[in-house]
């Protein structure tokens, strides 16, 4: 018998063709079945501060939002334009340092400041790129990977916008709630947002770019403008959520540069599930959090944290909500050949 | 058909290093016609719609369009004017369905300029005008074909999803580079009416072609091309009674062929 074959067959579920049409609005089953998981992440999302034990912990929970917005805008740009970025760090950077000053020296509040910053910013950010668009592959992700390191040196050597000691006195949000729900309420702003975009003719351009830009040339449209569209994007969402992190922090320094802000969001992105959008959100919610419980380690809490990494790109690389979604969708059975 | 160029090539030369790719190469395309280019294996066709179409820069020479200097122009903007080009490795969205594919060119400029309902914009969204060219071009509107993602079609299908994306883009000109190519003979017979229709649209084609025989029942006039020079302009039967040609060609199987057919 062990040259039996056997062969895994995946079938779609019954109710998953049912609810694919319009029909789906006639019965509650279906609708729960189209709808539940989206509610259940928002309310998830909505109901953690709530529930989690003690201020740390819904500290952690901010930071937790920062990184995710920070993985949504990798995943729009490796997943949808081609671009692989490692330049989270630089975005923080730029959207924190605009918010920081915004606020101290025109005393501007703070939640618009983070939208000025997100906006200009974001600008920015795409002007500096805009050289290295062409680029593909590993070459922009080296290039990415340069400017928040460059940008951070020459902070540190010309001593300006507060040199090593960075921008103290930045204002605070008016209070904790604020400042747990404006972070969240952003994430779940630009998750579906971003979904949303993905999907319209402009997404479907963008994927095109991604895809074959030889073609995309060929039809008549810029590339370098779809591209420049979509780090614009991008860079206003890693801006904004840099931005956010400085009013929570009330200081902006050189660490916002730190590399951290450049590799979690792809390990985050790796975890969840690349191109879903959603995946890398809760790649996000996983391993922040993780990477807060192993701080009793210590030294040893980055080698847990990578053996975590490793496991997950070893045995599970498609990430979670591609696996998820999978399984929800489908039922898998064994068949003999 | 009119004497009137629309697009004339003047003295294109490119070089590739040390390598003459195209030396002072020069011919007029006539409005409405369908003008063939033909030649041996690097003798520089491709390179001609590359420069013309502006995906890569010549070296000297120029590029008129309507009288118009278009040299140098980078592509999209080249494509954006009405001057389109298919390629000959096919170059679809494979990760997208084939009626999405068509989506994309529906969303350029021109054809939100130029389509009308056509161009998908106010009165028409670009899915069901997607499917509708996809229909024009010889894709079953109620087979499943047109929903199929575009690495799973066959390359006649593909060669036509080139032919859409350019016709999505209203153009004035179509450059075919070998769209003959890799089809059987009963795919190309279905192919020949499309190319016919377009000149009865008063689309000009310029056809860069391996088979002959085909070719030389749509095509109007034709450019011989060797080693990065023009042999030789005129009709058909002329360029095939040359001698140069022959020289060219020699020991083609497809020439004597022809030859005898002609």
């Amino acid at each position: 018998m062990s040259d039996e074959q056997r062969r895994k067959e995946r079938l779609d579920r019954g109710i998953k063709i049912r609810s694919d049409s319009l029909y789906a609005i006639m019965s509650w089953r279906e609708l729960a079945y189209l709808t539940a998981p989206r509610f259940l992440l928002i309310a998830g999302i909505l109901l953690l501060p709530l529930l989690v034990p003690g201020m740390y912990w819904q500290r952690v929970v901010s930071v937790v939002c920062i990184y995710a917005l920070l993985a949504l805008s990798f995943d729009l740009m490796a997943h949808y334009v081609g671009l692989v970025s490692l330049g989270g760090a630089f975005f923080i950077g730029t959207g924190g340092y605009i918010s920081a000053m915004l606020n101290t020296s025109l005393g501007v509040p703070p939640l618009l400041a983070i939208f000025i910053a997100a906006l200009l910013g974001g600008v920015i950010c795409t002007v500096l790129l805009l050289p290295c668009l062409p680029l593909r592959g590993v070459y922009f992700a080296i290039v990415t990977l340069m400017y928040p390191l460059f940008l951070a040196r020459v902070i540190e050597a010309l001593d300006i916008f507060g040199g090593t000691d960075g921008i103290m006195g930045v204002e605070s949000f008016p209070n904790r709630w604020v400042e747990q729900y404006f972070v969240i309420a952003m994430v779940l702003l630009f998750l579906f947002g971003l979904r949303r975009l993905v999907n319209t003719d402009l997404g479907l351009v963008l994927r095109a770019v991604m895809d074959n830009d030889q073609a995309v040339k060929a039809s008549g449209m810029s590339v370098a403008l779809f591209k420049g569209l979509a780090v614009f994007i991008a860079s206003g969402i890693g801006c904004l959520a840099g931005a956010c992190i400085v009013h929570i922090y009330m200081w902006s320094g050189i660490s916002l540069f730190a590399l951290d802000f450049s590799i979690l969001p792809i390990a985050a992105t790796v975890i969840g599930g690349g191109g879903t959008l959603v995946g890398p959100v809760i790649g996000c919610f996983i391993l922040v959090p993780v990477s807060e419980l192993l701080r009793e380690f210590g030294t040893l809490r980055i080698v847990c944290y990578s053996i975590i990494l490793m496991a997950f790109v070893v045995f599970r690389s498609e990430g979670i909500m591609n696996y998820g979604r999978r399984k929800y969708h489908q039922f898998e059975r064994w068949v003999k050949v | 058909m009119s004497e009137e160029p629309i697009l004339q090539v003047q003295e294109a030369t490119k070089a590739f290093g040390g390598v003459l790719a195209l030396n002072r190469v020069s011919f007029d395309v006539r409005k409405g016609e369908v003008l063939g280019i033909i030649g041996p294996n690097g003798s520089g066709k491709t390179t001609v719609v590359n420069c013309i179409t502006g995906f890569i820069k010549m070296t000297s020479g120029r590029v008129l369009f309507h009288g118009k200097e278009i040299t140098g122009k980078p592509p999209h903007k080249i494509a954006d004017m009405g001057v389109t080009r298919t390629f000959q490795v096919m170059r679809p969205y494979y990760s997208l369905p084939a009626y999405k594919n068509l989506v994309i060119p529906l969303f350029s400029p021109r054809a939100r300029r130029t389509g009308g309902w056509r161009g998908g914009g106010r009165l028409g969204d670009r899915n069901t005008v997607g499917i509708d060219i996809l229909e024009e071009i010889g894709f079953e509107r109620d087979s499943f074909v047109p929903y199929k993602l575009a690495s799973t079609l066959p390359t006649g299908y593909l060669k036509r999803l080139e032919l859409a994306r350019c016709l999505a883009l209203q153009p004035e000109v179509i450059l075919c580079d070998e769209v003959f190519s890799g089809l059987s003979m009963s795919e190309i017979a279905s192919m020949l009416p499309l190319i016919e229709r377009f000149q009865m649209e008063g689309i000009t084609v310029v056809m860069i072609e391996h088979r002959l025989r085909e070719l030389f029942r749509v095509a109007g006039r034709i450019v011989v091309m060797n080693f990065g020079e023009k042999l030789i302009e005129g009709s058909p039967e002329e360029v095939m009674a040359d001698e140069k040609v022959r020289e060219a060609y020699f020991g083609s199987e497809e020439v004597e062929e022809v030859m005898t057919y002609a």
